[in-house]
């Protein structure tokens, strides 16, 4: 005889006889609810991650199973934010899994109307081209009166504020050396 | 702090409940406010004045920490008696340049200090290039001054201090800001009761407060108060840049910014910088004291990460190779560089101009007017489809067909699909894991710059060309050996983590902390503030100790710049003596037994330095400071109630109306900030101010802010998206209070739209007592307010907020006046197509813009005196 079928199962005698007396925990626990599992338990891996929006930085547990995120939640270690997340921090699962994100490269050519496809090897080969043309074209040496100042003033970057220190380590560099003095972040914005 | 940074706002709400007083000062009542003890609206653009009365009624009553501000603070030492004070000039400093709009500061200097070479600096170029914002980390390059420590003498700086806040009496604080005198009573008397050696008060701004043309003087007034009454480099005190983005401070320390280098170093300047010696010896004024003395290690350093073997001391480690700045090259000049075809290729990295920036519509036909566009994004942002659905679109600004810029949009891998380090708002770096690879194309910034330099400097391979030699020398070998296989692999963010962290040259040994940095090429950093990151070879950022295993510092999760402190200047925590000024508020003391400095956090001072030191004569750089100068970046080595150097528009605050004002400035004739950066376009109008006519001024007669949601960030790029998100602020809205409800007969729920001499975007009026008339000079001024999350493009759509401002900069850091703002508000849908344009031209006319006429930035001539100023005004306004 199955005893979950019988009245033992109700939850008020449950709350009675068992170490729940208020009715709040355990006696109050469906049959539904015993048999279904956490997103969190059944992942395959964790990732200790910092939630990506404002500057609070709160600490993020990423849960992955079967290469998906499948959940996204707070980190209690952390002393900044002790597993909390704001509704933004909490959506951070759509912000990754969303239906709006972009995985293919867009191409809208000069007076175009439409997007295009276009091969990822393929664009960045045409931003290369594009960056050394324009570098070539718009170089200074010199400023109007004589001082040195090696750059291009036809490149101009933007951005940063959400991306990481090695990344904008990079863009610096790179811009630096290729003689681009117009890069630019959210910090003057 | 409650809407924008809520998860931080949980430690105010725990400060509550242990007794702590909350006070929220806002134009608009807010989820702060609900849970603030006390809520103080204010006008908008008027927190100088607001400030300024509080320390008015500190040095009045002389409530300052007098031991800490003696001791600490420059409040001592004696200013030159040539400075005059906008008190007796009407609102300009002494050595004002009304052809440039400069200041030259001779007059503001400390008295002993001879007009030496390098305070004769061009302030003109100061604006253009930003310099205020590398000195305003790296410090002026004072020596110390004469002091007077009874702080008596008339040239102190208490004195001066004492004189120029004098003006900002409770009565003026009601007049300008529109706050009674018994609400600004109880902030005084709170902030400075709970302010000594027993308690200290902390105050938390959000980044809203840079925006704005006196932008940099307003965090300015903060420090004054702060230092006043002891509250800088102590436990439960200081001031709280909220910042807004998940790393913005990272990319400020490492910056994509035009006038800085890693570590705050400047970018070299075309007629200031012409070698690498005259560079460094700019940064460390010779004879200063602290640790900028060693520029010339940091800046060798960068450059050996730049140019590895290339770079050597007979090359001057190729600081020729730097591109060299001429003045302003900022975000808005560039768009409006665009606009004017001189800019031909534009990237974005994570950023959405179009929607987050001021003057949307220039951004937009800026970029509409680009040979190339590359957008790098989790999805199609409005800067990448500004081409086919911009409002521009709409008014036949921007035709597609006619549009020749080409768009590249590469998706991007989001935060959990690289790794690398975040910098949050209180400088602690950390590390992130990777959870996944990323889908399809979807490619790390890291991926996408290390494989556009490897294809560039394929293609220059052979050149002989001087120009190609910076691209061709540069260390750029970013892929672990497990993927050099791969022509496209992803490189290691660790890897670049430990340049930027530097080593050991010969060894590879990572250095532990910058004054490991050699200055002779036997050591190399990228970026001298984040040394230490990996000391002893660990990847500190990446320390995850729960906090519940570890002190309240938490000083073993991240790690924080420089060498792992928590609490910035927190010597200044102990006395002079280098005792806790109390146990209660015991933090970083000197062991006498031990003969070091210790405590809950990283002494932010050298080990062993005692108290007692005093620096030997002729002494320099960090042997110079003494064991009680607790501000160790500062050439002087204290906190700076007064700044002699560095700052564009004034030594101290002043307040100035903004930009767009419905107001005289009360305090004096000079109306706004006389040094603000100013683009006079056509395609850049400022809504009239005094001194124009009352009848053009009244043409957008109300006040208008704008802030965020909590359900949105931004420019909406990672909100507006996302389902949940949209769903729970699913619209454009703007809030009215019920009288400017009925004065223009706006329903609520109903649309209304919002007119500036820019645009008119539409929203769902929102009528409500969260905004509260004020009465200013005498009469009611409606303040309005918009949320900026909106654009064209996500699930939903609607006007942008952005599109309303003007583009008027902070002369110091150059960032722009997007928090305050005059407007029309009307019942109704804005018109659409043409016809936009044709109404924002009725309002040019009416309001005297049509005709290219701007309002007169300088208005000391043209109002006489203080008081004639304020008797011609009461007739002259609306």
């Amino acid at each position: 005889m199955d005893l979950s079928k019988t009245f033992l199962s109700w939850p008020v005698l449950r709350q009675f006889s068992g170490n729940d007396p208020l009715g709040r925990g355990t006696a109050a626990r469906s049959g539904q609810t015993e048999r279904i599992t956490a997103r969190t338990e059944t992942a395959d891996r964790v990732a200790r991650s910092v939630c990506p929006y404002c500057a609070v930085g709160c600490g993020q547990r990423v849960y992955v199973k079967d290469e998906k995120v499948v959940q996204i939640e707070g980190d209690p270690d952390s002393p900044i934010s002790r597993g909390r997340l704001c509704p933004k921090g909490a959506a951070s699962k759509n912000l990754v899994t969303g239906p709006m994100r972009e995985s293919k490269v867009r191409y809208r050519r000069p007076f175009g109307t439409e997007w295009e496809d276009l091969d990822l090897e393929t664009a960045m080969n045409m931003v290369a081209d594009r960056v050394l043309k324009v570098r070539d074209e718009t170089w200074q040496d010199e400023d109007e009166s004589g001082n040195k100042v090696r750059r291009t003033m036809g490149i101009a970057g933007l951005g940063g504020a959400t991306l990481d220190n090695e990344e904008n380590y990079l863009i610096k560099k790179l811009w630096t050396a290729m003689g681009a003095v117009q890069i630019e972040n959210q910090a003057r914005i | 702090m409650a809407e924008a940074h809520p998860v931080g706002f949980q430690w105010v709400m725990e400060a509550k409940l242990r007794g702590a007083k909350i006070i929220h000062v806002d134009p608009r009542f807010t989820r702060t406010s609900a849970l603030a003890h006390t809520f103080v609206p204010l006008r908008a653009g008027t927190d100088i004045a607001f400030l300024g009365g509080i320390i008015n009624y500190v040095l009045q009553n002389e409530l300052d920490f007098r031991e800490y501000v003696v001791a600490y603070t420059n409040a001592a030492s004696i200013v030159s008696d040539e400075y005059t004070d906008p008190d007796e000039l009407d609102g300009l400093f002494s050595g004002f340049d009304p052809e440039t709009r400069t200041y030259s500061p001779e007059s503001w200097q400390y008295a002993q200090q001879e007009h030496e070479g390098d305070t004769r600096q061009d302030m003109h170029e100061q604006r253009e290039t930003s310099s205020a914002q590398q000195f305003g980390s790296h410090g002026a390059s004072v020596s110390s001054a004469l002091r007077d420590d009874t702080l008596q003498d008339p040239n102190c700086v208490y004195q001066i201090l004492k004189r120029h806040f004098s003006r900002y009496t409770p009565e003026m604080v009601e007049q300008v800001c529109g706050v009674s005198p018994e609400a600004f009573r109880e902030v005084c008397e709170a902030w400075t009761q709970n302010s000594g050696r027993e308690r200290t008060t902390a105050l938390c701004y959000s980044v809203g407060w840079t925006q704005h043309s006196v932008g940099a003087q307003y965090i300015r007034t903060a420090a004054i108060l702060q230092l006043l009454l002891g509250n800088i480099g102590r436990t439960g005190g200081g001031i709280m840049a909220l910042r807004g983005h998940a790393s913005i401070q990272g990319s400020t320390d490492i910056p994509t910014l035009f006038d800085l280098l890693p570590g705050y170093l400047p970018m070299p300047s075309a007629s200031k910088h012409p070698d690498f010696q005259t560079y460094v010896d700019s940064i460390r004024k010779p004879g200063a004291k602290g640790f900028w003395d060693n520029s010339k290690a940091y800046t060798v350093n960068l450059l050996k990460a730049y140019w590895g073997e290339k770079a050597t001391a007979e090359n001057d480690f190729c600081f020729d190779y730097m591109p060299k700045l001429t003045g302003d090259h900022g975000t808005y000049r560039t768009v409006l560089d665009m606009i004017d075809g001189k800019v031909k290729g534009y990237f974005l990295f994570g950023q959405n101009p179009a929607v987050g920036s001021a003057h949307g519509r220039a951004q937009r036909l800026g970029m509409a007017n680009l040979d190339w566009l590359v957008v790098r994004d989790l999805v199609e942002i409005e800067s990448a489809s500004f081409w086919r659905n911009s409002p521009e679109i709409a008014t036949g600004e921007i035709v597609p067909e006619e549009c020749r810029t080409e768009v590249f949009l590469f998706p991007a891998a989001s935060h959990v699909e690289k790794e690398g380090t975040f910098t949050q708002t209180q400088r602690m770096l950390q590390w992130r894991e990777k959870a996944l690879d990323p889908k399809g194309d979807c490619r790390s910034e890291l991926w996408f710059l290390y494989h556009l330099g490897r294809l560039l400097r394929e293609r220059l391979a052979g050149s002989a060309r001087e120009r190609d030699r910076p691209l061709l020398d540069l260390v750029w070998d970013y892929v672990p050996p497990e993927h050099q296989h791969e022509p496209w692999g992803e490189p290691s963010a660790e890897k670049v983590l430990m340049e930027i962290n530097g080593y050991e040259i010969a060894t590879g040994r990572p250095l532990s902390s910058f004054t490991e940095m050699k200055e002779d090429g036997s050591t190399l950093g990228g970026c001298w503030i984040y040394t230490g990151v990996f000391k002893d070879g660990v990847n500190q950022a990446a320390r995850r100790k729960p906090a519940s295993e570890q002190s309240w510092v938490a000083p073993e999760w991240g790690w924080a710049w420089p060498a792992n402190r928590r609490t910035l200047y927190n010597r200044a925590s102990a006395d002079p003596d280098g005792k806790p000024w109390s146990e209660r508020k015991a933090y970083v003391w000197w062991d006498e037994a031990a003969g070091e400095w210790t405590g809950h956090d990283v002494p932010d001072f050298e080990k062993t330095k005692p108290p007692s030191y005093r620096a030997p004569d002729g002494a320099r750089g960090v042997a110079a400071l003494a064991g009680d100068d607790a501000f160790i970046m500062n050439g002087d080595g204290k906190g700076a109630l007064y700044v002699p150097q560095g700052l564009i528009d004034g030594p101290l605050p002043t307040h100035y109306e903004p930009v767009e004002s419905p107001f005289r400035n009360a305090l004096y004739a000079q109306q706004g900030n006389p040094t603000r950066k100013d683009y006079p376009r056509p395609d850049n109008p400022i809504n009239p101010s005094f001194p124009d006519e009352a009848e053009q001024v009244a043409v957008f007669p109300y006040v208008f802010t704008t802030s965020r949601l909590t359900e949105h960030h931004t420019s909406g790029a990672m909100s507006r998206y996302l389902e949940y998100l949209s769903e729970l602020q699913p619209e454009m809205f703007v809030e009215v209070s019920p009288a400017l409800a009925q004065e223009r007969g706006l329903e609520h729920m109903g649309w209304c739209h919002v007119i500036t001499s820019r645009s008119a975007v539409e929203g769902r009026v929102l009528v409500t007592e969260r905004l509260i008339p004020l009465r200013v000079e005498g009469r009611v001024v409606h303040q309005v307010w918009l949320p900026y999350h909106w654009g064209a493009g996500g699930m939903v759509t609607g006007d942008s907020a952005n599109d309303l401002f003007g583009i008027t900069l902070d002369p110091n850091v150059l960032i722009q006046e997007s928090k305050v703002g005059t407007c029309d508000v009307r019942p109704g849908r804005r018109p659409t197509g043409p016809a936009l344009r044709e109404y924002i031209a009725g309002y040019l006319q009416r309001a005297g813009l049509d005709t290219g006429r701007r309002t007169p930035i300088l208005t000391t001539g043209t109002a006489g005196s203080h008081t004639d100023g304020r008797e011609a005004d009461e007739g002259a306004q609306p």
